[in-house]
């Protein structure tokens, strides 16, 4: 009796086991197929792309002819549209984070804010670029500009950057700012010369993380009325514009194989410049964790 | 010694100066206050104006069509001569898209978080999670690249009724892109619960897949249904996959090898053409942005309430 329990149990205990095995290398094989997804993507557009990516190619403007396609004028409406709209969402995000963080009294405005950040964050960004078009494009009458484009934008990633600093500023211990108002520091100076310094890493990670969001976003100037085809870079905060994942798609519907080659390019540019600022961000992160831990 | 002036009052004279030299030192910090609470106040002013534009704008188009006829009419074809105004072809393609993407994204995802959550060695996590945080900040506008020049191409090998647009290859992509999200929001969520309840499971006897599905998954519960919720309303409001991969005709089908045209493709494919602005034509993208926000905004609310409402708080 009590041995064919045992025998019962061990029976029991080795399926148990067994399927364990199975779902530790189901699980396995999930993260390998995700991953290597990822991988496969990577690797197919540089394949496709890599020929492609020289001077010629970023110092041309985009034509009719697929081999002399280039993306100065997206290179150029990018950097003039991101430039202003990290600018903008820094400055104003981060005096949000300060408000919120360090002066808001814990009622009912300082919580709807703070609720209303965290579902701002979870709007599709087409529907910015409807925002962008009836207030900036049209209400402001700023027309499809450059400075449009970038208050979109800037709108767009506001909340990546209030929520980011807002951790920042929190992670910071009280006893600095008690630091500070013991030696007399208005409450100002405590936060710009004490609070601040030890939040920018933490501050600087979400701006990039915002900024390379605001690299990758498309639908929302395609809605706001960013131009598909352009041959010339803007000249001021009212030119017209395009950026490099218009660029893209445009190319990317066009027929001609010749077309997807100089989007693949592109991807390739805009991915080298994406991918390496999230790893500084993530970088800059994990070193300021382990500062405040230690 | 100064002889005091018994017509002055000095102690209210001392007092008024110092509340003049205090007024004069915390003035600057009553403008940066101030100066500071209109910025948080602006993004109030953000949602303001995204509900004010999307319901005054749809509201004139819903005087020239009924409701009834935007949720009912199985016909979406405003550009055309005949017009339709039926929006169902256009969800039941974002729904298609959507729950494909789930399907990708829900058990790969799940299981890459167990992994890393529980079977993972602390370097492998420190290794991959990072590059998962990476790799989900690529641009929607490669993921269509990938779909409509990569997978399409195999898909269509297997198949000769795939067409070149499809729902199919834009779900299976759309999966791929919210699987780092997935992962990486229920694998937070597996790690807050506390080691003693693993401890407590594996004292028992019980084995490394009991105490991750019986023990962790429960306790973790309310953070995974709120990131796969977050995760379905990334995917409907997604725009460049499907714009790209999906293709631009409003079929009222939930057959994923024909093409189809997704909420935020329609957008996209008005904002792209010459429909003069101010026509009835234009006018239907404010009415589908509408239902667009309106369904995002409902599943992150519902994603919060779960969070809120569910979440098992230990210690």
């Amino acid at each position: 009796m009590a041995q064919t329990l045992r025998d019962q149990f061990d029976r029991r205990m080795d399926r148990r086991r067994l399927y364990g095995h199975i779902f530790h290398a189901l699980c396995l094989i999930s993260i390998f197929i995700g991953l290597g997804m990822l991988a496969v993507l990577l690797i197919d557009i540089f394949l496709d792309g890599w020929r492609r990516v020289n001077w010629e190619f970023l110092t041309s403007f985009p034509s009719r002819k697929p081999e002399q396609a280039g993306i100065l004028a997206a290179l150029f409406g990018s950097i003039y549209v991101i430039g202003l709209a990290g600018a903008l969402a820094f400055t104003f995000g981060v005096a949000a984070a300060i408000y919120l963080e360090e002066y808001a009294a814990r009622n009912w405005l300082a919580k709807v804010i703070q609720i209303n950040i965290g579902n701002l964050a979870g709007v599709p960004s087409i529907v910015y670029g409807i925002l962008g078009l009836e207030i900036f494009v049209r209400y402001l009458a700023l027309g499809k500009s450059v400075l449009a484009g970038s208050f979109t934008l800037a709108l767009l990633v506001l909340p990546i950057v209030i929520i980011a600093s807002e951790e920042a500023i929190r992670a910071v211990p009280p006893s600095i700012r008690e630091g500070g108002y013991a030696l007399g520091a208005t409450r100002w100076q405590t936060i710009w010369r004490l609070v601040l310094p030890q939040a920018f890493p933490g501050i600087l990670t979400g701006v990039i993380l915002a900024v390379s969001r605001a690299i990758g976003e498309t639908a929302p100037l395609i809605v706001m009325g960013a131009l598909t085809f352009v041959p010339f870079t803007p000249d001021g905060p009212m030119s017209r514009f395009t950026v490099l994942p218009i660029q893209i798609f445009n190319w990317v519907s066009r027929p001609q194989e010749g077309f997807h080659e100089a989007a693949a390019a592109g991807i390739i540019i805009l991915l080298v410049v994406l991918l390496s600022m999230n790893a500084l961000a993530v970088l800059l992160r994990n070193r300021f964790q382990r500062r405040l831990e230690g | 010694m100064a002889v005091q002036d018994p017509t002055v009052n000095y102690a209210d004279a001392f007092a008024a100066a110092n509340a003049a030299k205090r007024w004069k030192k915390y003035l600057p910090e009553r403008i940066i206050k101030a100066i500071l609470f209109v910025c948080a106040i602006a993004s109030i002013f953000t949602t303001v104006g995204i509900v004010s534009v999307l319901i005054f704008e749809a509201a004139l188009f819903f005087q020239e069509v009924t409701l009834w006829e935007f949720l009912t009419n199985t016909k979406w074809t405003p550009l055309f001569a005949s017009k339709n105004f039926g929006i169902l072809p256009l969800v039941t393609a974002t729904l298609l898209t959507s729950i494909g993407a789930m399907c990708v994204a829900l058990p790969l995802g799940l299981m890459s978080a167990i992994y890393l959550s529980e079977y993972s060695p602390d370097v492998v996590r420190q290794i991959v999670k990072p590059i998962l945080e990476i790799l989900a900040g690529i641009p929607t506008v490669v993921y269509g690249y990938f779909a409509l020049l990569f997978i399409t191409p195999i898909l269509r090998a297997i198949s000769d009724d795939i067409s070149v647009f499809n729902g199919l290859s834009a779900s299976l992509v759309m999966g791929i892109m919210i699987l780092p999200m997935v992962s990486s929001l229920s694998e937070d969520a597996m790690r807050s619960v506390p080691r003693s309840l693993r401890e407590g499971a594996y004292a028992l006897g019980a084995t490394k897949l009991e105490v991750s599905t019986r023990v962790v998954i429960p306790a973790a519960l309310s953070g995974i249904v709120a990131a796969f919720i977050l995760a379905t309303s990334r995917a409907i409001g997604e725009t460049m996959i499907v714009t790209i991969a999906a293709g631009q005709n409003p079929n009222f089908t939930f057959n994923p090898f024909v093409p189809i045209e997704t909420m935020t493709a329609y957008i996209v494919q008005v904002s792209l053409g010459d429909t003069p602005t101010g026509t009835l034509e234009f006018k239907t993208i404010f009415a589908v942005g509408l239902s667009l926000f309106v369904i995002t905004l409902a599943m992150n609310l519902l994603s919060q309430f779960i969070v809120r409402r569910f979440r098992e708080v230990y210690e």
